[in-house]
């Protein structure tokens, strides 16, 4: 026999089988009914937060450090829509998420009510899918639907927009096994005759390199594994996205580093030059391409995604394979290995030490200063003081984020979430504190922006409320550093809008929100700062006063292919034309 | 193309030549999209094509199957081939989507349009619509002394030349309703 519910106790009822151990939300009247059945049990944890916006930003931290859909409950009207830019930016960095919004009674729809907003219409472009339900016997299923959507194929966020009637209404609650979810169902083998074709190319590539992305990461750690196991076994350079960071440990002898607009000299120069480009779970987006007409020229190309539509989207390949990444690593290292692990080994020696030269360029230097905190300067502590440590690293938008996926080195998967694809400032905050209810116990570390910070520093009262003690380490150039870095090389050293004018004092802000605030501006205080950062049992607001003026390098102009580099200061004069300014 | 005059695909002095040939030539193409007819879907596909810049020629939806809710939408559409290809990727990746045919390419189809066609003329005009009426096998579904409402089922094509031959004798109004197609054979 079903069980007959309200509607709003179908949804905590069906958060608790789909194994949701904690939402984030914020009520209002649309969500009264949810709230109240919240506040009768105790299996799922709610995080009060203090915008919508950063609702979802937790949650989206939540899902990528976990590997499980992050859950968002927010009231109708404004709620629905401070989600909108979360929604955006899990749609375009693949993350899963469950966001329930509250509608006024269906019987108000279309009346202009208050608190009514076309929520379905608003987030269509921006979810994988979404629903209205309009009849509480179909919320229960709809729900265990919306699950089986966000998780499988290419994750992404989805959302459930219940009206208020619906939800005091009562019906026949639906166990997730019996929800309908046969029609979804994304191909996750690979064709066998492509994977074939994969393997052969390997064996006689000279110059291969395998080009990861985020898709890795959302496989599962097994693909990473794989990952692992099958550069290991081919001896194969291996670059990365910046989504995918930590699917191929920073540490491993094969690693180039990241590639892309600001990827190191040997990453993007070995996708210049390979002739076997192995993508991996990545999509050749524009900040990895530069000009498509250039994009490694001599490279016959794979690509494995399990998304369709990603398949010679702006590039086109060679062998295409729609599939899992695990899966189809799996199928793809077996065959090789069964056809006698072959590779060019005397191409492949050449190939490294051509490497070797483009590494010997030292591209991630930069000019050290005694007296000045220099930017990289602080994320190489950073990152040496945090060695070993269950560590996990958000940032923030600009070139801090830039630095910090140049300079801090990621092992494992499910270390670091930044926003790729939509570029959101004020992600990290929230981001850090989402990871940090997941793993109450780790060091979690948002390198920030103080431009960025200030987007959602309004999470604090979060990060306090709950005890999430994470470690807000602001790299502070009193500018919009990325935008003043385009400003000076792209439009004249005309700095319009680009100061941080009025900054809070950072250490009595941390004050005014209870927790510890430490200010550092000479290089020889960070090491002891760092450490009390680190030792600090709560929250802390790090101001880092670092050089104003630095440029993030390397930097591949917009509109240039990858061997038009510049790897410092001296390089930039008159290197970005008018065609490439008008690129973003 | 982009005002940049930015070229998809790999360069000429590429050893592997990898840009379409046919990057430049536009398709136009007939879609059949089988989705669940739920709410909602419509505006899905319609914000796929706004959303993401693609043409729409023609579209038409209703519900084919009452007992399992599911409806066809007929599409034509135009891009270059790798846009095409991109069009049918991204359409299946919509949710509801079940089913997305290329009547274009998956062998030869059937194309039909009905469109209702008001024309108002007295003495000579009159009798030639009504006369070119017969020639093209439009029906009169309705008449008054100075006024006829032809109705026609045909190719896109065949339309588009009865309305040019009826301008002249008095065309008033047209109405329709965009192209349905089925493949050939069984
Ligand atoms: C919400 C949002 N608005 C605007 C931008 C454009 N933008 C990109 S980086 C940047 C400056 C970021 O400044 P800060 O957070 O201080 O980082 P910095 O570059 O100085 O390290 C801006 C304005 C953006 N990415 N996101
Ligand atoms: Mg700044």
């Amino acid at each position: 026999m079903a069980q007959v519910m309200t509607g709003a106790e179908m949804v905590v009822q069906a958060m608790k089988d789909q194994g949701v151990e904690v939402v984030f939300g914020y009520p209002g009247g649309a969500v009264l009914p949810i709230y109240d059945a919240i506040f009768q049990q105790n299996d799922i944890r709610h995080v009060m937060v203090r915008h919508e916006q950063g609702a979802v930003h937790m949650a989206e931290g939540y899902a990528r450090s976990t590997g499980k859909p992050g859950v968002v409950l927010v009231t109708s009207g404004p709620g629905a829509t401070n989600a909108v830019t979360g929604l955006t930016d899990a749609l375009m960095d693949s993350i899963p998420l469950v966001v329930f919004t509250g509608q006024v009674p269906t019987f108000m729809i279309g009346t202009d009510g208050f608190q009514e907003a076309d929520t379905v219409g608003i987030t269509r472009p921006c979810t994988k899918h979404n629903w209205l339900v309009k009849d509480t016997e179909k919320l229960a299923e709809t729900i265990h639907q919306a699950f089986h959507v966000a998780t499988h194929g290419r994750p992404g966020p989805v959302l459930i927009d219940i009206p208020k009637d619906v939800q005091f209404a009562t019906g026949a609650y639906m166990a997730p096994q019996k929800a309908k979810v046969s029609h979804y169902q994304p191909k996750l083998k690979g064709n066998i005759d492509a994977i074939t074709q994969m393997v052969e190319m390997m064996e006689t590539a000279e110059r291969p390199v395998f080009y990861t992305g985020g898709g890795v990461i959302n496989s599962g750690p097994a693909a990473s594994q794989l990952l692992r196991e099958f550069v290991e076994a081919t001896g194969f350079p291996i670059t990365s996205t910046l989504m995918g960071l930590g699917s191929y440990p920073a540490s491993g002898d094969k690693w180039l580093g990241m590639l892309g607009m600001h990827g190191t000299y040997e990453a993007n120069l070995c996708m210049h030059g390979c002739d076997l480009m192995l993508n991996i779970g990545a999509r050749f987006d524009d900040r990895i391409t530069g000009r498509i007409a250039d994009f490694s020229p001599n490279s016959r190309k794979v690509h494995v995604d399990i998304d369709a539509s990603s398949l010679n989207k702006v590039i086109r390949v060679d062998v295409p394979i729609l599939g899992d990444v695990g899966h189809v690593l799996e199928d793809a290292l077996r065959l090789w290995k069964a056809r006698g692990r072959k590779v060019n080994k005397p191409a492949l020696a050449k190939w490294w030490k051509q490497i070797a030269e483009w590494r010997a360029v030292n591209c991630l230097d930069y000019k050290s200063s005694d007296t000045v905190i220099k930017p990289q300067y602080a994320l190489q502590r950073l990152e040496a003081l945090t060695k070993g440590m269950d560590r996990y690293i958000t940032t923030e938008v600009g070139q801090h984020q830039m630095w910090a996926a140049q300079f801090l080195g990621f092992e494992d998967p499910n270390r670091w979430m930044t926003s790729g694809g939509l570029g959101t400032m004020g992600y990290g905050l929230p981001a850090s504190i989402g990871v940090q209810i997941a793993h109450p116990d780790a060091l979690v570390i948002n390198v920030a922006g103080e431009a960025s910070w200030l987007m959602n520093m309004q999470e604090m009262g979060t990060a306090m409320q709950f005890r999430a003690p994470a470690k807000q380490f602001i790299l502070n150039n009193e500018r919009l550093g990325m935008v003043r870095q385009w400003q000076q090389l792209l439009h004249g050293e005309r700095y319009s809008q680009s100061w941080s004018e009025s900054l809070p004092d950072f250490v009595k802000l941390a004050e005014a929100f209870g927790c510890k605030g430490i200010k550092c501006s000479d290089p020889k205080d960070l090491d002891d700062a760092i450490m009390e950062m680190i030792r600090y049992d709560g929250p802390v607001i790090f101001d880092c006063l670092v050089e104003k003026h630095e440029n993030c390098f390397p930097m591949i102009p917009s509109g240039k292919p990858h061997n038009e580099m510049l790897l410092g200061e001296a390089d930039t004069a008159g290197a970005i034309g008018a065609k490439g300014a008008v690129l973003v | 193309m982009s005002p940049l005059n930015i070229k998809q695909g790999s360069t000429s002095h590429s050893a592997y030549d990898l840009r379409d040939p046919n990057g430049d030539v536009i398709e136009q193409h007939t879609l059949a999209v089988l989705v669940d007819n739920e709410s909602g879907v419509l505006a899905r596909v319609i914000g796929l094509f706004s959303g993401r810049g693609y043409n729409i020629d023609s579209l038409t939806v209703a519900e084919v199957d009452h007992e399992g809710k599911r409806s066809r939408i007929t599409i034509v559409t135009r891009g270059t081939p790798q846009v095409i290809v991109q069009i049918k990727a991204q359409l299946g990746r919509i949710v509801p989507v079940h089913e997305v045919h290329d009547l274009t390419v998956e062998g030869p189809s059937v194309q039909r349009e009905l469109a209702l066609f008001k024309v108002a003329g007295k003495g000579d005009a009159r009798i030639e619509a009504l006369r070119l009426a017969e020639i093209f096998r439009a029906n009169v579904v309705d008449s008054t002394l100075e006024s006829f409402v032809f109705e026609m089922t045909g190719t896109p094509e065949k339309i588009d030349a009865f309305a040019d031959l009826m301008r002249p004798l008095g065309l008033r109004e047209i109405a329709r309703t965009g192209v349905a197609a089925l493949s050939r054979g069984a």
